[in-house]
């Protein structure tokens, strides 16, 4: 207590000091100011040029008809016909992709969490962020020659009379192109989820079983209830991830399956019709308000699950 | 309490034995989906048309149309890219731990941004902004790549800056009397090592796989010539494929591993001494 009104009583001399000095100090120190801020000048310009400027230029074109007046036909016509259909495809896809891949990665996370292989869990923690950023035209290609008609799990599958293609499955269709996201999703998922497992402490698995919890009990009082926010946040971050995703559906489906950023570069590559090329900037616009939302739940979620992780 | 310990102690027995199978099924499963793809890309490049095993793709492939100019596009761009990133991102970060802590909530949104916008709006909007001359070169698409690598490098460079004490150490080298870039290239870097080097990794993987940006921008990068290149001989642009990927893991071990024998001897340099 006396300790603290000693140091409150130095304080007060040295802040009346200061005070005088104060004036002085005041232009050097907005000359350290201007330096400091100068420093990092280079990043801010970099960033503005390589992100501000293309951002601000698929909005500003997003409402200008191709002679540069604005407009509000571009936003009107991605609401209907293809192009909505476009949105609703990638929505769907990217919901698709991030529930199931959600619940995958929570199970797969758990199974490496629980077990203690400590190779296995360095082991699957390399991959898992490997696999997160795989992508393009090697998934492609390796899913060609897996589920393509003649690939080796359709042979397999084929000898034992499960052929998928004759079941109605087709790698190069919507479902397809869910079932290739599946190969960067959950890993993507487990990268994110494996944190949160940290806060689902041991010893409350054992309280709740002293108290004759059974399992299904434990996680759908407690487990489940904790890792939600946790977990929720993961399946937003994912749906990000695939509803932006372009090169795997583009590489795999040539470019044919109606999705919007597929739109896009078809747009891009030439095959608009007169009078509607700023289209493309106005699904972009679209993609940009859809992922903005998304990003906004996730930082409300985010801070909630914080909330565990402590 | 004894009787509830011991209580506890007995029930799991069977419940730990259905655990242990539960997870072996998950990871089966899980090994199954990731495994089998790798190992049908992998046949495939080494089989001919008619299904026999066969070199035949990999031998051809460097006397492929168009190959050795894709490649050594891809390696151009990786290491301008490389080193554009690692000279705007390392005094950036440096800086802003040192000197500007409040601005690192800043930079870590802005690093964010790249992750939630997608590559394929961002080429469109830079297609039409950038200037004539810039879209007439291969660079164009470093630049942006550097962009698309930030959030990577960026949280690389924190981590690896947040685990040594930054600002004791500068303190240390300037009352030793070195000037700013002295303490910059004989302290910082080397005790950064680490997440620069993992920073350099995700840099390339990066690049070298990128597909959307190079094919819209029209540049025969590898990626896109692998896939232009699947309507001539399918056997040869999976083999190209399966390359890059096991290229790219090779660099990734290698740098990984160079750095923690690195690392080791020093330690041990540091024991003897």
């Amino acid at each position: 207590m006396s300790e603290s009104g000693l140091a409150g009583d130095a304080d007060a001399t040295r802040g009346a000091d200061e005070l005088s000095a104060a004036r002085v100090a005041s232009g050097v120190r907005r000359w350290r100011g201007l330096r400091r801020a100068a420093a990092v000048t280079p990043f801010i310009v970099y960033v503005f040029l390589g992100l501000g400027i293309p951002i601000l230029a698929v909005i500003d074109y997003a409402f200008r008809n191709p002679k540069g007046h604005l407009t509000l036909a571009n936003v009107s016509t991605i609401t209907h016909g293809t192009y909505l259909l476009g949105f609703e495809n990638s929505i769907l896809l990217a919901a698709l992709t991030s529930v199931i891949p959600g619940f995958l990665g929570l199970t797969l996370a758990y199974a490496i969490a629980t077990s203690r292989s400590p190779f296995l869990r360095r082991m699957i923690a390399t991959a898992s962020g490997v696999l997160a950023n795989f992508g393009g035209i090697n998934l492609t290609f390796m899913f060609i020659a897996t589920l393509g008609s003649t690939g080796i799990l359709t042979s397999w599958l084929a000898a034992i009379h499960l052929n998928p293609w004759n079941l109605g499955f087709n790698l190069y269709s919507f479902y397809g192109v869910a079932f290739v996201y599946l190969y960067f999703q959950v890993p993507l998922m487990v990268l994110v989820i494996t944190p949160a497992l940290g806060a689902l402490r041991p010893a409350w698995r054992e309280a709740a079983s002293n108290l004759g919890a059974s399992t299904w009990r434990f996680w759908r009082h407690i487990g489940l209830p904790v890792l939600f926010p946790s977990v929720l946040g993961g399946m937003l971050l994912l749906f990000g991830s695939s509803f932006a995703a372009y090169a795997t559906a583009e590489t795999l489906t040539a470019g044919t399956v109606t999705l919007a950023p597929i739109q896009i570069g078809n747009l891009l590559n030439g095959n608009a019709i007169s009078g509607q090329e700023n289209i493309g900037y106005a699904i972009g616009f679209g993609m940009f308000v859809v992922l903005a939302v998304t990003m906004i739940l996730y930082g409300l979620i985010q801070r909630r699950a914080s909330k565990w992780l402590r | 309490m004894v009787a509830l310990t011991s209580a506890a102690g007995v029930a799991p027995a069977p419940r730990r034995h259905r655990v242990r199978v539960w997870r072996g099924l998950v990871l089966g499963i899980a090994a199954a989906y990731f495994l089998i793809p790798l190992y049908a890309g992998l046949r495939f490049s080494f089989q001919d048309d008619a299904g026999h095993w066969s070199l035949y793709a990999l031998r051809a492939i460097p006397s492929q149309i168009g190959f050795t100019g894709a490649f050594w596009l891809s390696i151009k761009l990786a290491f301008t890219t490389l080193v554009g990133t690692l000279v705007l991102m390392v005094p950036t970060t440096i800086y802003v731990h040192l000197h500007l802590p409040r601005v690192r909530r800043l930079l870590e949104f802005v690093t964010v941004l790249p992750i939630v916008i997608p590559p394929i709006v961002l080429i469109l909007g830079v297609l039409r902004a950038a200037p004539i001359w810039l879209k007439a070169s291969p660079y164009l698409l470093s630049l942006m790549y550097v962009i698309l690598t930030m959030p990577f490098v960026y949280r690389s460079l924190d981590a690896g800056i947040s685990a040594i004490d930054l600002k004791t150490l500068v303190e240390a080298s300037r009352s030793l009397g070195a000037n700013g870039p002295q303490t910059l290239w004989r302290v910082i870097l080397p005790n950064l090592r680490a997440g620069i080097l993992s920073a350099s990794v995700l840099t390339l993987a990066l690049v070298l796989g990128e597909f959307t940006m190079a094919s819209l921008d029209l540049w025969t990068t590898l990626p896109v010539w692998i896939y232009q290149f699947q309507q001539t001989d399918g056997h040869i642009a999976t083999m190209v494929s399966m390359l890059s990927l096991i290229g790219t893991w090779v660099l990734i071990t290698v740098m990984v591993s160079l750095d923690r024998s690195e690392s080791r001897r020093s330690r041990r340099k540091a024991e003897v001494a």
